[in-house]
């Protein structure tokens, strides 16, 4: 193993920042949800490397629960994308404003 | 240069870059097939991580089942070009959330390269894998006798998160006995008060 376990996390970090980024910038509610999905792999993967550098396995039951949460998101986000479309005809989140002041 | 730096460098790269093209998309199909790209060369790096388990279930349940579930939203919504990214914002408040994101990236470098970690790993190279590191079999001893309760838990939150797609996203029947009337048509108070006038 020549690659140094910071490698990783900072390509962990870098994909948790662009997931950061998604979510603040993007207008379409459904690659919002990817970006939260993209962060939620980011600290995957940094448990993933800790898990290798201390040698310890109970970092991959993590990820695996974390998968499970990412899986329960994603549907029920979905749903409620789903529902707002038939409501609105439109994705576009600076539209869902009526709660707002 | 090893074979090990090489495929972590490409994979790295192929994962970052899947990850800005998924964002910067217009086109959701295309922003899913991004996320695709960027998730498989994160399996990538899970499997040279010695995770050969995750790494692929990563690619079954993600690519497989997470993501289709996406494309079929999206097909069946029949979502094509969308609005311009972040149309309605001005450039300062634009500038902001990239600054505030590269913020936070900075920060969460400094951690990596905080004394923590330093302490345990020496030159923060990696130490020789233990034998069956990642294997099927350690993965399952590890969910079904350490963490056996929050394991079972898991299948709550799941069965939790099935009832409440479907509730969420059925269509309100005609018989349904809710029903949203106009805010004046069923008032008593309402009706008696106009009748009086």
């Amino acid at each position: 193993m020549t690659v140094p376990i910071d490698a990783y996390l900072v390509v962990g970090a870098g994909l948790f920042g662009i997931g950061v980024i998604g979510v603040l910038v993007s207008r379409n509610l459904i690659i919002l949800l990817m970006s939260v999905e993209l962060m939620l792999n980011a600290a995957n993967l940094a448990l993933i490397a800790f898990s290798r550098a201390l040698n310890l396995m109970d970092g991959h039951a993590f990820v695996f629960l974390v998968l499970t949460i990412a899986a329960a998101e994603a549907s029920v986000g979905l749903a409620m994308v789903i529902t707002l479309y038939r409501n609105h005809d439109t994705v576009n989140i600076d539209r869902f404003s009526i709660l707002k002041w | 240069m090893t074979l090990d730096l090489v495929i972590f460098i490409i994979s790295a790269l192929t994962a970052i870059f899947g990850a800005l093209m998924m964002i910067f998309q217009r086109n959701p199909v295309a922003s899913v097939m991004y996320m695709i790209l960027s998730l498989v060369s994160q399996a990538v790096l899970y499997m040279q991580l010695g995770a050969l388990f995750i790494g692929a279930v990563l690619i079954i349940v993600y690519a497989g089942a997470i993501l289709v579930l996406f494309l079929f939203v999206i097909m069946m919504l029949n979502l094509r070009q969308t609005e311009d990214m972040d149309s309605d914002s001005t450039p300062i408040s634009k500038l902001a959330k990239f600054l505030v994101s590269g913020l936070l990236f900075l920060e969460m470098l400094f951690v990596v390269r905080g004394s923590y970690f330093q302490s345990s790993v020496e030159t923060g190279l990696l130490s020789p894998q233990i034998d069956d590191f990642g294997s099927v079999e350690s993965v399952a001893e590890l969910l079904f006798t350490t963490y056996l309760y929050p394991f079972e838990l898991t299948s709550i939150l799941l069965l939790t998160a099935i009832v409440g797609a479907v509730v969420i996203a059925r269509k309100p029947s005609n018989e349904d006995p809710v029903e949203i009337l106009p805010f004046d048509s069923d008032d008593d108070e309402f009706k008696s008060a106009k009748a009086a006038e």
